[in-house]
């Protein structure tokens, strides 16, 4: 039912054509960053080392993936087979999603050409490389789980069926690898206790980064889900949309207990309300994008509607998306320290998210994507 | 038999600095770093920060009111952490603490992560901005010199002798020395003795660090132990993990049935 009226749906439409601009101005931007270096395409500083790349396109980017992992988590782990048809998407969302951090990284390097480096130069001390090689790993995990979509286009059916085999030892190394390395950025931070503003820092903070990288993970797929049923002229999922809708409820609550617990803990709760930009802005963060949405989701009628779902689900996004800026920026600036990023930063950022939907809508144009369940059933 | 070789450690005794900022001209010359174009920003201080061409600066710091106005000099470059949270953080291991002191860096290893620049407490590396292919820069301790029996060139140019460098043990104990012997004049406290686990570079004053600049809330620990402690229990984190789901698929898929379990759960 899902995968027959996607046919008549072309490739390209005016959306389509907007996208592909968007990334063309992003290409052009990121060969002028190869060609001219870090300096001349943004506003980082020696005061600013970290910005809008690795605050949007590295650490936001890993967890707006985190669905991948999630969603693959309940179906083959705790056989909820409810969320079977959504697998699939999931899966292709979290590949295109390391695909599209692993460019940024590589935009983002100063010496792009050695962005192997940490794989042959081992230093088991650093963050960085325990990240470098969980997302390597990963992107191989998920390129596997997503590889059945090409062979059953292909009709390789004997691959398919040894891929089949491996599939729950994939799916536990991508739960595992996920864990490690989504936990690890916040873990980057650990080492700054002196910079990253007390509101943000906490020796949990790994623990409470994987939290919400769950929550934001269901929340893409949540959003993902509305929005290509609507470009495909599909049928919304509503049940599937519902259980999501509970299953990010849930996962707010343990964040927001565990972040209010953990900033009391901290001794650092009465900072929240000292007026400062940070401190507001650590409002917003958690008023607009974690209570809110959960106090939304926790009602029936919120849940059982497209619309509700999907409002709640954006909230959710730029909530995360908010608290990866605010640790990462407030760490830096402040004294006289600004930034904002350049025009080709932004182009980049915008390009990179403009190949993403691409990608996406190339995908399920020609894969089997939502169409994997009829199959079966 | 080749002597062991001591790590050296580097006192700057603040009330002795004169501002003359001969450390800055002596480093650009031994280090052959580059001049920049400058610009008066309001202070003394010039250039306004530390950069890729300038491991080391004197930074020019009024304290003190109406009549009783202070001027500080303050010279700064890398602290040379014993344990840096720069070799921690480094993917690539490109910094290292060498047995004489330093922290060096091998420019050939860098990726170009930046993750040094905020990992440090100090704030020191710095970035080739400007260039197409950029490396980190940062003071070396004049490990080239050391390795020669010389002193780093900041410490000789230095005409008042504010820069005493010796053995690491022994600079610690001149330090506390001169606190016990002056009493009054310097505030008690040697920082870098205990900031980020020790450094190797160490400064007195007689006006107060926090009013100087100095980044008084860094921890009086190794940093690196606080990533440490995250990654060294990974292999457990995995084990567990691993084990766990595969108990728990185990049991959700007992019979394989599954089908009604999920209407209790979700709705």
């Amino acid at each position: 039912m899902n995968g027959t009226v996607k046919k008549n749906v072309p490739f390209f439409s005016f959306g389509t054509l907007i996208v592909m601009v968007v990334f063309a101005i992003g290409a052009y931007a990121a060969l002028y960053r190869f060609q001219h270096g870090l300096g001349a395409s943004t506003h980082l500083t020696d005061d600013v080392p970290w910005g809008l790349w690795i605050a949007f396109d590295v650490l936001a980017g890993v967890a707006l993936a985190a669905g991948g992992f999630s969603i693959t988590a309940a179906v083959y782990v705790f056989n909820m087979k409810k969320y079977k048809p959504i697998a699939r998407p999931a899966i292709l969302t979290a590949f295109i999603g390391y695909l599209l951090v692993v460019i940024g990284i590589v935009i983002d390097i100063g010496q792009p050409l050695r962005f192997w480096h940490p794989l042959v130069m081992w230093q088991h001390h650093s963050v960085m490389f325990e990240v470098v090689w969980c997302i390597t790993l990963y992107s191989t995990v998920l390129g596997l789980e997503f590889a059945p979509a090409f062979l059953e286009r292909l009709k390789l059916n004997f691959l398919l069926k040894v891929l089949k085999f491996f599939m729950f030892p994939l799916v536990i190394a991508g739960i595992v690898l996920s864990f490690l390395h989504q936990s690890s950025m916040g873990g980057f931070f650990l080492i700054m206790p002196a910079k990253v503003n007390p509101l943000w820092y906490s020796s949990n903070l790994p623990y409470l980064f994987y939290i919400s990288a769950i929550a934001v993970g269901l929340a893409m797929v949540s959003f993902e889900s509305v929005v290509s049923a609507w470009a495909f002229k599909r049928e919304q999922e509503h049940d599937i949309l519902t259980g999501l809708g509970k299953g990010i409820a849930i996962t707010l609550v343990v964040y927001v207990v565990a972040k209010v617990g953990d900033l009391a803990y901290q001794g650092a709760l009465s900072q929240a309300f000292s007026g400062t930009i940070a401190s507001k802005m650590f409002l917003l963060e958690l008023v607009g994008g974690f209570i809110m949405p959960l106090v939304l989701l926790a009602l029936p009628a919120v849940r059982q509607s497209v619309s509700g779902v999907f409002f709640s689900a954006v909230l959710v996004i730029a909530g995360v998306m908010l608290n990866r800026f605010n640790t990462n920026f407030f760490a830096q600036l402040g004294n006289g320290v600004s930034y904002f990023p350049t025009g080709r930063e932004i182009a980049i950022t915008l390009g990179l998210i403009a190949l993403g939907v691409l990608m996406f809508r190339m995908a399920v144009k020609f894969l089997p994507i939502f169409h994997e369940a009829e199959a079966e059933h | 038999m080749a002597t062991v070789i001591q790590p050296k450690g580097a006192l700057i005794d603040l009330t002795k600095c004169i501002g003359c900022r001969g450390c800055q001209i002596a480093c650009k010359n031994w280090n052959s770093r580059g001049v920049q174009k400058t610009f008066m920003g309001g202070s003394f201080t010039n250039p306004v920060k530390l950069n890729s061409e300038t491991y080391t600066l004197v930074e020019f710091v009024e304290t003190g009111e109406k009549n009783d106005l202070n001027w500080d000099f303050i010279k700064v470059q890398c602290m040379h952490c014993k344990e840096p949270a720069c070799a921690s953080a480094c993917p690539v291991g490109a910094f290292q603490k060498m047995p004489n002191g330093a922290v060096n860096y091998a420019q050939e290893k860098c990726i170009g992560c930046r993750y040094c620049m905020v990992a440090c407490p100090f704030s020191i590396p710095k970035y080739e901005w400007d260039k197409k292919y950029p490396i980190v820069q940062k003071c070396t301790f004049c490990s080239d010199r050391m390795a020669d029996g010389m002193i780093p060139a900041c410490a000789k140019s230095c005409a008042p002798g504010a820069i005493y460098v010796d053995d690491h043990d022994k600079v610690v104990a001149e330090a506390e020395r001169r606190i016990r012997e002056h009493p009054g004049k310097y505030v008690n406290h040697i920082y870098g003795k205990e900031e980020a686990g020790g450094t190797a570079w160490m400064y007195l004053s007689s006006v107060p660090f926090d009013a100087l600049g100095f980044r008084t809330n860094i921890l009086k620990k190794p940093l690196p132990e606080l990533t440490w402690n995250m990654l060294s229990t990974i292999p457990y984190k995995v084990g567990g993990l691993v084990l766990l789901l595969s108990a728990i698929a185990f049991i959700r898929n007992r019979g394989n049935g599954g089908g009604s379990d999920e209407k209790g759960k979700e709705g």
